[in-house]
């Protein structure tokens, strides 16, 4: 495919508000995850829970749109000096040439969620201060976005679970190739509700402490949220040699079962082998895997065989779920910031809180930090109905090089 | 984007499938409302099958119609799946147990919960480990999905099925977001001139704020308004019609699809 710069990012996930919050945190090995504190949840679980959104409403001409999914689309929106960017690549583009493409798993529900606590002890009516639009709507997000930063391009949602912020990198891909737009802003928001912690509770996948990725004890995910936003726009003689690219992406379904990974990972391992056909690349070109690793015995199971099939032993890989929680529908635009961070800033993270990695699983899973040159990274994103996403960055210039 | 449209699938009120619809669309036949009936489908194994709703069984209808009649292989069709709204049902079910003590969800609802179950349930069907793709972009939905299929096929050179699907929300939400109607269409787009293309069709965003183009029939003019899924019906009336037409569908942000379509 033809190489996209990623000209801006930012994000903001339970590490903190930002690209250095997050860039500190991963460093430090600090983990985002604490004890389930989220309204009035009663399961034992941590939660990657980003503090401050109750007491911070979208701007008051939006106000339609506030809910806790938008609330915090904005509060990362607001990191890094996005919004003047996209100002700045609206100017030279014009606001119907720059595109949306966000995923989310479970947009605004929680003010469903609420508000079925306050319905009509006559009527089962909905209070009135209950808004579909700006909160329940799957395309409520983008549709918040696309206002904030004042665009008119080609918008949409893409809602296919824990994948769905990997795909819009393929969406917007296609796009800027069929012309629709020149540039888009892609990523994805998903927030804490009570249908993803009950329902994947109810599943036996959340565990009652940090999730630990990759170890022989582990016992499910933490569930946290997360905004994550990035400029893409198409590579020219004038990029920064120094940007990152998205060079590949790779998309595929297991055929298998609705919220189980295929047990050979052969899903997995097609969306991997597509991203990097898609590059270019082989597999011994890529410096680290930003694993899915949610900490589930079957996730990392069925991984870890895709993962040794395509790469062997010798790939460095890790998970950065023990920092974060499962991001779900903003998972993949987080892994793909951090993706783009370790080949900047020249390290990859460890995975934290696994404490014995499962003898079973064959990659090689990193548990500390290192500092070394990293051109190229892989990242995976799976989500239920065996939804898979494998997308791989790079450096510009290497890339043109070769 | 000039694309080909190989085959056509459709559920709606009194639209039971394409062959039956394509002339009551063109006018020739009288429109009369009936309630949906959607074509059963064995695809899924019986267990499977009890678990999903109206929008699985809708998506799986329509989907395997359109690849039916484009002579193509479903385990080899990479698949968007288009729709404002997903499970209303379902949700309804899960928020009524979250607001009750106990909380108790039942897995199964919960992983009918996500917006790509109907894909998910597609590929197990079909034992496709094609793409598939759900997206939403509320009335626009099945505009949104056309875009992404065209681009898609553009891309990759493979055939893709788009499914759009939506279906009237329960009690009380439906009084916050109605859905008139239970209404399903998939269409078999592929980038070049085959024998089994149908039509070409011409796309292109237009930013001049025009109006979309309505249905005649004052029936499914409403089915159209008040449906997302519906809001293809000038696409397929247009088809329906074998002669070259340029129709207008509603997209975002004041923008419209300009649609040109040329029968083959």
């Amino acid at each position: 495919m033809q190489p996209l710069r990623l000209s801006a990012y930012t994000l903001a996930t339970p590490l903190g508000a930002g690209v250095s919050a997050t860039l500190d945190a991963l460093r430090a090995g600090r983990s985002g995850l604490a004890r389930c504190d989220f309204l009035d949840v009663d399961l034992d679980t941590y939660v990657g829970r980003i503090s401050g959104l109750e007491d911070r409403p979208v701007r008051a001409d939006l106000a339609v749109y506030d809910c806790r999914n938008n609330r915090l689309a904005q509060l990362g929106l607001e990191q890094d000096n996005f919004i003047k960017t996209v100002a700045a690549a609206r100017q030279h583009y014009g606001r119907e040439r720059i595109g949306v493409f966000l995923g989310t798993s479970t947009s605004g529900i929680l003010d469903t969620e609420l508000a079925y606590r306050q319905r009509d002890p006559e009527t089962g009516a909905l209070p009135k201060t209950f808004h579909y639009v700006g909160s329940h709507s799957c395309y409520s997000a983008a549709d918040f976005v696309q206002r904030v930063l004042d665009l008119a391009g080609p918008a949409m949602v893409v809602s296919t679970a824990c994948s769905s912020s990997a795909k819009v990198f393929g969406s917007a891909a296609r796009m800027i190739q069929a012309g629709l737009c020149d540039a888009a802003i892609v990523g994805g928001v998903d927030s804490l509700c009570l249908t993803t912690l009950y329902g994947f509770n109810s599943l036996g996948l959340v565990s009652s402490r940090p999730c630990r990725p990759y170890d022989a004890d582990r016992d499910g995910i933490s569930i946290g949220e997360a905004a994550g936003f990035v400029l893409l726009e198409k590579s020219s003689a004038s990029s920064d040699p120094d940007s990152v690219m998205l060079l590949g992406v790779g998309e595929s379904s297991d055929a298998y079962h609705m919220s189980t990974p295929h047990p050979d990972g052969a899903g997995a391992r097609l969306a991997i082998q597509g991203a990097l056909h898609a590059a270019g690349l082989k597999p011994g070109d890529i410096d680290y895997i930003n694993l899915h690793g949610t900490g589930t015995k079957s996730n990392d199971a069925a991984e870890d065989q895709a993962v040794f099939k395509v790469f062997g032993g010798s790939t460095p890989c890790s998970s950065t779920k023990g920092a974060t929680g499962h991001l779900l529908g903003a998972a993949g635009v987080t892994e793909a910031i951090i993706s783009a961070l370790c080949i900047q800033h020249g390290f990859i993270p460890g995975g934290l809180n696994t404490e014995h990695i499962d003898p079973a699983l064959k990659s090689m899973y990193l548990l500390k930090n290192k500092q070394q040159k990293v051109n190229f990274v892989l990242s995976n994103s799976f989500g239920f109905g065996g939804n898979n996403c494998s997308l791989v960055f790079g450096h510009g210039i290497k890339r043109n090089s070769r | 984007m000039k694309i080909f449209i190989e085959g056509i699938g459709i559920v709606g009120p009194g639209l039971s499938n394409w062959p039956t619809s394509q002339p009551v669309l063109a006018g020739t036949v009288p429109y009369v409302g009936a309630a949906i009936a959607i074509p059963p489908n064995d695809l899924l194994p019986s267990a499977e099958r009890r678990r999903t709703g109206i929008p699985v069984k809708l998506a799986l209808a329509v989907g395997c119609e359109a690849i039916a009649h484009s002579h193509r292989n479903a385990s080899e069709l990479p698949a968007v799946f288009a729709s404002s709204a997903g499970d209303g049902d379902n949700m309804h079910n899960i928020f009524d147990m979250l607001a009750h003590n106990g909380r108790e969800v039942s897995p199964t609802r919960f992983h009918n919960s996500v917006h790509n179950a109907p894909s998910g349930y597609w590929s197990i069907a079909t034992k496709s480990m094609a793409p598939t793709t759900s997206l939403a972009c509320f009335d626009a939905s099945f505009a949104a999905g056309l875009i992404e299929a065209a681009t898609q096929t553009l891309a990759d050179g493979k055939a893709v099925v788009l499914i759009a699907y939506d279906a009237p929300y329960p009690q009380p939400l439906h009084a916050a977001r109605p859905i008139s109607s239970t209404f399903g269409v998939a269409m078999v787009l592929y980038g070049n001139k085959t024998d089994r293309s149908l039509a070409e069709l011409d796309i292109s965003i237009s930013r001049k704020n025009k109006s979309s183009t309505p249905i005649t029939n004052s029936e499914l003019e409403a089915i159209r308004v008040g449906t997302p899924a519906a809001r293809s019906l000038p696409l397929l009336t247009a088809l329906a019609d074998l002669r070259p037409e340029m129709i207008c569908l509603d997209y975002i942000a004041d923008n419209q699809l300009d649609v040109t379509v040329r029968p083959c």
